[in-house]
């Protein structure tokens, strides 16, 4: 295979198991092996692949509760993540955090956070130390689009263009705020304009090729390590399930979700490969392979300890 | 030992930690160019420079979540908020985030951050400018919260702060700004979670904190006259609580007295009186009683603001009460 196709194999390899990670959790969440809110990523896999792949390992990346998708793509095992859901002792955050917050500091993943649009400012602050320390890391932030009107979100636009960090700001556009659709939330409907106001860089895109997020966010991540410019970015992408697994997604017909499902960033990816000389048997194998992978880690999940009780203020002081 | 303002403690603790410490950086509103709204951080922006004296914007969440995320990756923040009064848009990110990291990423990254300005009343500067705050953020697990009263523990209790891997609120008063106080020579660092017994006596004791102090004491002195002698305990630290000598004391006078400035409902003069009555119930002789700021949202109107915080009088009033019993 050439270097081409190699490099999408990895990254479709990777929306892949994102893709069926999820389903897994989906089932399991309906077996009543995980509790609480579980908000799926499938259909936007192609934003946090792409957008990570330009990652350095001392970039640091934070996120909304809409977080396994990121926290795979980080390279986060599958293990670790689905004990997590499933609240175990082996999980990313010791089943302390749940759905909503992974962490891995090793990885600087930072969470996973459920209070949306103050988490814009923990990322500036991260980026803010990278700067300060004098060192070339980047951080990438994700949320979405129904964060871009609260005050955090403002706030940390305002003092990361003011201060110059290396920051990338990605609002995941999927058309709905929960149930709401853009056009009754926001009086704009391309949030990057939000970036005028603070003279931020911005950029806007689909998510539908992985390799096109990947240089689209590769420009920021350049500007930011470079030059500390923050960039403040859409990406047009779509969800195809519920905003969490208590919403039946009543609110749109599914004339709508199967349309979008034609331009799914996984099938173009699969398309482009076998234009790339990728065989059907080479699809296969991998398939087989992240499949493989989502078995062991429901398994590894479903055999794992439960956090002991000791472990309900151990963390509380450090 | 040597005769220091408040504010001049304050300026001294920030400044040997930073110099000891490149990762600590201080931050806020009007802290740099216009050297501290109460001229805490005087100088220190000539002295330390741009890179770690941080003129903000009004952006409370904003600078305090670059503080939780600075902090989150190693640096030691010192957040100014010019009143606590304007912490309250910055709730989010002092309850959510600094004070739950550790927890929600099971151990993996701590939130060594300070946060710091005055509370309580000023003069007369109305209601959203007068509140007092202890009872709001010692609630929550995962927040340390000191209130020096003394000149000396201004600069200890902050340097403790500043050196803590946790996140500690430092509630400073803009009353106390002006004190005057000796203060020992050196590294002095006062350790988290250590009350004092400030005062000695066996007929009563008070527990108080911050500015309230300096109307216990004096109040203690007219009670002297008729030979009241009352023992005085300056918790220093809120959370965590050290009412070691509180009970103590206690033991001996088997009467005890809260003061505190902030408003009656919960709190922490209610947390000190449940443990009292729980840990000395022995002792005691009759209720802990408690004086406190009245149920009000502050009056702007000078005669009206001094009737509705404690004061000597207040204070000489409810060591009656108790003793009546």
């Amino acid at each position: 295979m050439a270097a081409p196709a190699d490099e999408l194999l990895g990254l479709y390899r990777q929306m892949l198991l994102i893709r069926r990670f999820e389903e897994a959790a989906a089932k399991a969440y309906s077996q009543g092996k995980i509790g609480g809110f579980l908000h799926l990523y499938i259909g936007q896999e192609a934003s946090a692949v792409g957008a990570l792949a330009n990652l350095d390992a001392g970039d640091a990346i934070v996120g909304t509760y809409r977080d396994h998708g990121i926290a795979l793509a980080r390279g986060m095992s599958a293990r670790a993540c689905m004990a997590e859901l499933y609240g175990k002792v082996t999980g990313c955050s010791k089943g302390l955090g749940g759905s909503m917050h992974f962490f891995d500091a090793e990885r600087r993943m930072l969470g996973g956070d459920g209070i949306v649009g103050g988490h814009v400012a923990v990322a500036a602050g991260v980026a803010f130390a990278s700067k300060y320390r004098g060192l070339k890391e980047v951080t990438l932030c994700f949320l979405g689009e129904g964060s871009v009107s609260i005050g955090g979100f403002h706030e940390a636009l305002s003092l990361a263009a003011l201060w110059d960090l290396p920051l990338v700001v990605i609002v995941e556009n999927n058309e709905y705020s929960m149930g709401t659709p853009l056009s009754r939330t926001l009086s704009v409907h391309d949030t990057s304009q939000k970036a005028h106001g603070y003279g931020m860089a911005s950029d806007r895109f689909k998510s539908d090729d992985v390799m096109e997020v990947k240089r689209r966010v590769g420009e920021a991540v350049a500007r930011a390590r470079e030059t500390s410019k923050p960039t403040l970015i859409e990406v047009q992408t779509y969800r195809y399930r519920g905003h969490s697994m208590s919403d039946p997604g009543k609110y749109r017909t599914s004339d709508e979700v199967e349309l979008r499902k034609k331009t799914d960033p996984i099938v173009k990816a699969e398309s482009d490969l076998r234009a790339l000389g990728v065989t059907d048997a080479d699809l296969a194998r991998i398939e087989a392979e992240v499949e493989a992978e989502v078995e062991d880690a429901s398994r590894f999940a479903d055999e794992s300890a439960e956090p002991g009780e000791e472990l309900i203020e151990a963390f509380t002081y450090a | 030992m040597r005769e220091l303002r408040y504010r001049e403690a304050l300026r001294e603790a920030i400044a040997e930690e930073m110099d000891r410490d490149d990762r600590v950086f201080l931050m806020g509103e009007e802290v740099g160019y216009y050297q501290g709204a109460y001229k805490v951080t005087e100088g220190l922006l000539e002295r330390f420079g741009a890179r770690r004296v941080v003129d903000t914007p009004i952006t409370e969440e904003g600078f305090a979540g670059v503080g939780v995320g600075a902090a989150m990756v190693g640096l030691r923040p010192i957040i100014e908020f010019m009143t606590w009064n304007f912490s309250a848009v910055a709730f989010d990110q002092i309850i959510n985030h600094a004070a739950k990291i550790r927890q929600m990423s099971g151990g993996q990254f701590a939130c060594p951050i300070v946060f710091r300005g005055p509370n309580g009343a000023a003069r007369q500067t109305g209601a959203q400018h007068s509140q007092c705050w202890e009872a709001f953020y010692t609630h929550i697990p995962g927040l340390k919260v000191v209130a020096p009263a003394t000149v000396a523990d201004a600069k200890g209790l902050l340097k403790s702060a500043i050196r803590d891997d946790n996140p500690v609120l430092v509630l400073e008063d803009e009353r106390l700004y002006g004190l005057k106080g000796e203060v020992p020579d050196g590294d002095h660092v006062v350790p988290i979670g250590v009350s004092a017994q400030v005062r000695d006596g066996d007929a009563v004791t008070i527990v108080t904190w911050g500015k309230m102090l300096h109307m216990v004491l004096p109040a203690c002195e007219l009670l002297a006259k008729e030979g009241v002698e009352c023992a005085v305990i300056d918790l220093r630290s809120l959370r965590p609580l050290d009412l070691g000598p509180a009970l103590a004391s206690v033991e001996k006078t088997g009467r005890a007295l809260v003061v505190q400035e902030s408003w009656p409902y919960g709190g922490v003069g209610a947390e000190v009186v449940d443990r009292i009555q729980r840990d000395a119930f022995g002792a005691l002789k009759g209720p802990v009683l408690r004086v406190t700021g009245r149920d009000a949202s502050m009056p702007y109107n000078k005669h009206l603001e001094d009737l509705t915080i404690p004061s000597v009088d207040t204070v000489v009033r409810g060591v009656r009460a108790v003793l009546a019993w």
